[in-house]
This record gives structure tokens, C-alpha cells and sequence, in this order.
């Protein structure tokens, strides 16, 4: 499943927010993407699962243009997102909240099991908390719990927008760890983050955006080492 | 172990309640509700109003309304303020086919609800689109614009109304006589028996499922693959079925309609029963719905103050139960639980 977006506009009102982005991410990569605050990632990622319309540009996702498919049918085909700032529905339990991220399918109840199976393999943390509300976990459970239950939507590729954000550092480290696990079980990732230098860490590729263009894109390890990259972006340059 | 705190308390009598209690509390309460036309004579009864009107409309007529909106405001989180426009709809149709047509009421019921769904679809096309304080600006404008319509324009016989809207036909053992309404109670309580019913129903399905998760986090829930337009709009248009329901008995009760009854304060005054009660719980709102519609005749005895009287207790209610009477199951609220049992 190769998702590319091929010369993305989008505007907000007379704005324009993404200005001729293109991007691959090929099949069992994590991509990142890595840029400032206000840079367009988020927007990429909305316009990617659908929330925002894009201006004009295609989003090739398994040999077809879906730039015109409304978001939760895109959820169908295989794009699944934990959004940006995580999502969860405070007032269900996990389990709900897991179980809202299977909606779309019509599944026994067998493959449910088997799905929240694998999504508590991932997140022990989540099993404890079956019970409780979105709303009354902590920052790093209610990520825990956005990206199982994308999860629990099948995806063959995930879309997560900056889940280190508000974290403390060893959460941060546990998250991208899974993430790489996540990636071995053979879902594709595309990465928006600001924490650079773990996204570089754990990302094959990654494409840096500014004020809605990219404006590099290279091997992730290839970026970790790139001098002006660090100054920018990881603040080490001084050194 | 637990707290009492005045906001709260009684929230969850019914989860905690087993199936034997649930069927007694529902079967006791239906047949005391239905009783409650007989009850007129003692403390219950409205000064100057005749007892057995107010209990039809405004009270059941409320009730109705309130559960209606309550699928759109309580359920699925969209804020309508132009409920009335559905009942208007309701009300008229039956007010221009009861006089130009040997229909009767119960022929027109249908054709009213299909109506009033009709509005509903026409308006959330293209409005449903729109969030929050949008979408309420947009509904209230709905609500004065059918309203004014029906002010001027010709079939609607303008400000005079229409007049002699027929009376039901009686229906079995339900007679419905000017002097006696019992009647029109009895089939008022019958309509609310079935909302509650469907609501109920839909509640524990995709549907209920896809409305809390709109309600929560609308965003959220379209990347879940919910198709939230869709399922908004089913709201939407229930919630004007319900009122359309209530219109068409309202305007054959009432024999007579004009454009004055519907204005913007009767959807202010629905919302209130739908808050006052606690939002997106039914008995909740029910319960509100029968207060706000009740008291203002019960104490209209003080004539003049009534109106500030009745403000008052709305503040005073609010204040210490802010969620409503009977607020709805607050999870967002829950203490840790101990999760190992799960």
C-alpha cells in the first residue's frame, strides 16, 4: 500500500497553507515529517484523512486518487489517524473508545477480541484501564489509547500527528518504541512530529516542511547527521 | 465512601437498579401518569385553567417536544434553536388539511411527521455542515422564517389563523370531547411511550454509538469511519418528527392555529425543559418537560409575578443542580476505578 501525495494545495480562505507539497511514503516505511509550529503538518495530515479539502492536488492512496473521498470512507480503505492532540472521546470507557475505532467495520466478535488482543499487547497500560474514562487518563494513556484504536480500525497505513506532544521524555521514548514495533507488524507510518530527533531516529525517511513546502527530503540517518538540520531542528548546532 | 454533593446525587439510581426493579419503576409510573387526569381535584389542580387542558398542552404537548429536541441537542450535541419551526409544520398541516380535506387527525399524523422530516432534511442539507453557535444561529433564523411565512402568505389565512380545525375522531375506547380531554392525554402519553421506545432502541445501537462519539468529538469521530453528516442528519430529522407529531395534536386540540403560537420563545421554552431536566438523560427531561410546562399554570394564581416567579426557579435549580434534575451518566467525572478487576 504506497500512499503519495502528488503537488498538494490547500488554503484556509484566502490562505494558503500548503503550497505544492509532494510526498511518498512506500509500503512497511515509517515516513516523517518533521517542521515548526505552523509549518503545515498538521494540515497534511488532515488533508490526507480527509478533514480539510484540498485546493487541488491528488492523494494517491493504492493506485487511486482519493482526494475527493470523504474522510470516513477513507477510514475503509486503510488510512487510519490518531488526530492531532489525541481525540479520545472523554466521556466513553477504553474499551468503547476501542471498540468506536472498529465502527466502520462489521466485525464478529471474534476479530474484535483478537484486535483489542493485539492492541493490549501493545499498550499493557490500556488492559488495566479497560473500565475507566478517556477523560481520566493521563496524558500518555489517552496516546496510548489514540493509537490503539486507530489500530483497531486494521490500518495498512497509520497517520499520527505528533503523539510525543505534552509528553514527558520516557513516555516519549516508550510511544516511538511501539511505534517501531507497531511498523514491524507491517503497517505503514506516516509521522508528523516536532520532536525531531526521535522521529529521525525511528523514521527510514523524512521530509522537512516550512511554511508549506518541503524543503528536504532525505534518509532519516542521513538528516540526524546533517549539520544545518541539526542546528534547526535538533539543537545541537551550537556545539 | 462517597461523597454527597447536591450536584450529583440521584444520577444513578437507574444503573444501579436490577431488571425486577427497572420493570416496576417503568410499569408504576406509566400507570400513575396515566391516572393523572383524574387527579385534578386536590392539590394538583391549575387555577383558571381547566386541569385536564393543561395537562395535555402545555405538559404532555412538552414532554413530547422535549424528548424530540433532546435527540438532537442531548444525543448528538447540535444546538437547535428553531425546534418550533417542526411543531409549526405540524400544527399547520393539520390546521389546512383538517379544514380543506375529509381527512381526520390520525390520517394527517403522517402525513404532518413526513412533512415536518421533509423541513428537517431541506434545513440540515445545507446547514448540518456547521458547528456549534452556526449552527444555532442558523436554526433560530429557520424557526422565525417559517413563522413569518405562515404570517403572510395566503393558505395560512396570515395573523387570523385557521379556525375550526375538526376534533379527532374517537379512536376505540379514547373519546375526545371539548369538555373532556383525558382523551387527547391518553394519546399525548401513547406518543411519548413510543419515543421514548425508539430513542431507547436506537441508543444501544450504531446509531446511539455514532451520536455520543459526534457529541464528544465530531473530528474524532469521522476519522473513526463514522459518516457523521449522515447520522446528524438522522438526528435531526427525528428530532422533527417529533415535533411535527406534536403539532398535529396540538392543532387538533387546540381547533385553531395562528403564527403567534409559534414563536422564537416556545423553542427557548423547549431547550429549558431539555437543560432544566438534565440534558441528554430522558427521564430527565421528561421530568423537565412536565415541570416547565406545568408550573406556570399551577401558580397562576399570583397572575403578575408568575412570570418572575417561574424565572426564579429556574435560576435557583440551575444553581445547585447545573447539569439538570436528572443529569445524564457523567464519565467524564469517574474516579479511578480499580481496573485490575477488568
Amino acid at each position: 500500500m504506497r500512499l503519495e501525495i502528488k503537488d498538494l494545495h490547500v488554503h484556509y480562505g484566502k490562505i494558503e497553507a500548503i503550497k505544492g507539497v509532494s510526498i511518498v511514503v512506500n509500503e512497511g516505511e515509517i515516513v516523517t515529517l518533521i517542521g515548526a509550529n505552523g509549518a503545515g503538518k498538521t494540515t497534511i495530515l488532515k488533508t490526507i484523512s480527509g478533514l480539510r479539502p484540498a485546493t487541488s492536488g491528488q492523494i494517491i492512496f493504492n493506485g487511486e486518487d482519493i482526494s475527493k473521498v470523504p474522510a470516513h470512507k477513507r477510514v475503509d480503505l486503510g488510512l487510519s489517524q490518531a488526530p492531532e492532540g489525541r481525540g479520545i472521546f472523554p466521556g466513553m470507557t477504553v474499551l468503547e473508545n476501542l471498540e468506536m475505532g472498529k465502527f466502520h467495520r462489521h466485525d464478529r466478535k471474534s476479530e474484535m477480541d483478537e484486535d483489542l488482543e493485539k492492541v493490549y499487547t501493545l499498550f499493557p497500560r490500556l488492559k488495566e484501564r479497560v473500565s475507566q474514562a478517556g477523560g481520566t487518563l493521563s496524558g500518555g494513556e489517552q496516546q496510548m489509547l489514540a493509537i490503539g484504536r486507530a489500530l483497531m480500525a486494521r490500518p495498512k497505513v497509520l497517520l499520527l500527528d505528533e503523539p510525543s506532544m505534552g509528553l514527558a521524555p520516557q513516555m516519549i521514548a516508550n510511544i516511538f518504541r511501539i511505534i517501531t514495533e507497531i511498523n514491524k507488524t507491517g503497517v505503514t507510518i506516516l509521522l508528523v512530529e516536532q520532536n525531531a530527533q526521535q522521529a529521525l531516529q525511528r523514521a527510514h525517511r523524512a521530509y522537512i516542511l516550512e511554511t508549506g513546502n518541503v524543503t528536504k527530503e532525505a534518509k532519516a540517518s542521513d538528516l540526524l547527521n546533517d549539520p544545518a538540520v541539526r542546528e534547526a531542528y535538533l539543537g545541537t548546532g551550537a556545539h | 465512601m462517597k461523597n454527597f454533593n447536591l450536584r450529583d446525587f440521584g444520577a444513578d439510581i437507574w444503573e444501579r437498579s436490577g431488571r425486577p426493579v427497572r420493570v416496576t419503576i417503568v410499569m408504576v409510573t406509566i400507570g400513575l401518569v396515566s391516572l393523572l387526569p383524574f387527579a385534578g381535584a386536590g392539590f394538583l389542580a391549575t387555577p383558571i385553567a381547566a386541569y385536564d387542558a393543561v395537562l395535555v398542552y402545555p405538559v404532555a404537548i412538552f414532554v413530547l417536544m422535549a424528548l424530540g429536541l433532546n435527540i438532537v441537542v442531548g444525543k448528538s450535541g447540535m444546538l437547535d434553536l428553531g425546534y418550533v419551526a417542526f411543531f409549526a409544520i405540524g400544527a399547520y398541516t393539520m390546521g389546512f388539511l383538517g379544514i380543506h380535506t375529509s381527512l381526520n387527525t390520525w390520517e394527517i399524523m403522517p402525513i404532518g411527521i413526513g412533512l415536518a422530516m421533509f423541513a428537517g432534511v431541506l434545513l440540515g442539507i445545507p446547514t448540518l455542515r456547521l458547528r456549534g453557535d452556526y449552527l444555532a444561529i442558523v436554526t433560530l433564523g429557520f424557526g422565525e422564517i417559517i413563522r413569518i411565512v405562515a404570517l403572510n402568505v395566503s393558505w395560512t389565512n396570515g395573523p387570523n389563523g385557521i379556525s375550526g380545525i375538526p376534533m379527532p375522531p374517537d379512536l376505540g375506547p379514547l373519546k375526545f370531547r371539548l369538555d373532556d380531554q383525558k382523551g387527547f392525554f391518553w394519546v399525548v402519553l401513547i406518543m411519548i411511550l413510543l419515543t421514548i421506545w425508539m430513542i431507547r432502541r436506537l441508543s444501544v445501537r450504531r446509531p446511539g454509538r455514532a451520536w455520543e462519539a459526534i457529541r464528544q468529538d465530531e473530528d474524532a469521530a469521522e476519522l473513526m469511519g463514522v459518516p457523521t453528516f449522515k447520522y446528524k442528519m438522522w438526528s435531526f430529522t427525528l428530532g422533527a418528527a417529533v415535533g411535527g407529531a406534536a403539532g398535529v395534536l396540538y392543532g387538533s386540540k387546540n381547533l385553531f392555529v395562528a403564527p403567534e403560537m409559534f414563536t422564537l420563545n416556545v423553542s427557548i421554552l423547549i431547550l429549558a425543559c431539555v437543560v432544566f431536566g438534565g440534558i441528554g438523560n430522558i427521564w430527565g427531561v421528561i421530568v423537565g418537560g412536565a415541570i416547565l410546562g406545568y408550573l406556570p399554570d399551577r401558580i397562576r394564581f399570583i397572575s403578575d409575578a408568575r412570570l418572575l416567579v417561574f424565572g426564579l426557579v429556574l435560576i435557583i435549580v440551575m444553581n445547585f443542580r447545573p447539569d439538570g434534575l436528572l443529569p445524564r451518566k457523567k464519565r467524564e467525572k469517574a474516579i479511578v476505578k480499580k481496573g485490575a478487576q477488568a
